[in-house]
């Protein structure tokens, strides 16, 4: 399935602050069960299918561990 | 399976991981002026001031030359290095115990000089590195490690607003006071700080953003429930907005 949105999450850089799941306005990130070499629990992309490409995660994210990319034309 | 980069994080910043808390707005800063850096193109021309705090190691996640001044004094040490080489654009980024506590001389009379520079100002109340001290932009009533009780106005005076204070200085160009706990303020601080750029390059006189930002963990709150925190309480304390702006719309 090739969705028209996608956020990358670099999740070994990711610290877990959370104010990038609470910015998306559709729910789309969640925290992952398990934890990275720092012991956090990070980011997530949970529901890749409600994605529509606002870029408000990467504008939250404190530590620049968001790439959001859209489908070529 | 051809994706295109919508957002990717800037050039300017040169990719080293941030040594700040988990929730801390410094990032969001770092990221917003290394945008600015990327889209105004000076990424080779530009060198910054990195101040005593938090963010005393700013100049390795940026991929522009740079120096620590001691604490306080960034702005006499960017006047020197604008002065020396005015061709270069020179930025200074601060914390509230560096600029508004130990510096109030240098931002002041560079402010008032007219010095062609730029200063970051990241207001989050306290003192972050050494542990939550009460610094002078702390809240009546703020509990830190050095008012455990609460600030008191009979004991510490009134926070300082550092804006209102530089305002009605005649050198400066651009100076604005934003925040960065929405994203939608993101947007408008990053706009903020590509003006307060734009009035060193023309050459009009002092730029400065202050920014309102959070301190998860010496508030002792989690990241989410800093950013209610300070809209409830800073935003009414430190009002937003434009001060001077003597640069204009862009074309």
């Amino acid at each position: 399935m090739e969705y028209k949105n996608l956020v990358e999450i670099n999740q070994e850089r990711c610290k877990g602050c959370g104010l990038c799941i609470n910015a998306c306005p559709k729910k789309v990130l969640g925290f992952s069960e398990g934890y990275n070499a720092k012991g956090y629990h990070p980011s997530e992309v949970q529901r890749p299918e409600d994605c529509i490409g606002c870029g408000f995660c990467y504008r939250m994210c404190p530590d620049v561990c968001i790439t959001v990319k859209t489908l070529a034309k | 399976m051809p994706y295109i980069d919508k957002m990717k994080g800037p050039h300017a910043l040169s990719g080293k991981e941030f040594t700040y808390c988990p929730g801390c707005h410094h990032g969001i800063i770092h990221r917003l002026v290394a945008e600015v850096i990327d889209e105004l193109g000076i990424e080779g021309q530009t060198m910054m001031v990195a101040p005593v705090g938090c963010s005393v190691f700013a100049y390795e996640f940026f991929n522009v030359d740079g120096t620590v001044a001691a604490h306080g004094r960034a702005p006499a040490v960017a006047t020197g290095i604008k002065r020396a080489m005015p061709d270069k654009v020179v930025f200074t980024y601060q914390g509230d115990g560096d600029l508004a506590a130990i510096g109030t001389a240098e931002i002041i009379h560079a402010a008032n000089r007219g010095e062609k520079l730029t200063s970051i100002f990241v207001n989050n109340a306290i003192y972050g590195m050494t542990g939550g001290q009460m610094a002078p932009t702390t809240l009546v009533g703020m509990k830190t490690t050095t008012s455990p009780y609460g600030r008191k106005i009979e004991n510490e005076g009134q926070p300082i607003h550092v804006a209102e204070v530089i305002k009605e200085l005649r050198g400066v160009a651009y100076l604005e006071r934003t925040k960065v706990d929405t994203p939608q303020d993101v947007i408008k601080t990053k706009a903020a700080i590509k003006k307060a750029f734009m009035a060193q390059i023309n050459g009009l006189g002092f730029g400065m953003v202050e920014i309102l930002s959070t301190c998860p963990t010496n508030w002792g709150l989690s990241p989410v429930e800093s950013l209610k925190w300070l809209e409830e309480n800073m935003v009414p304390e430190f009002p937003l907005g434009v001060f001077v702006d003597k640069v204009g719309d862009a074309k």
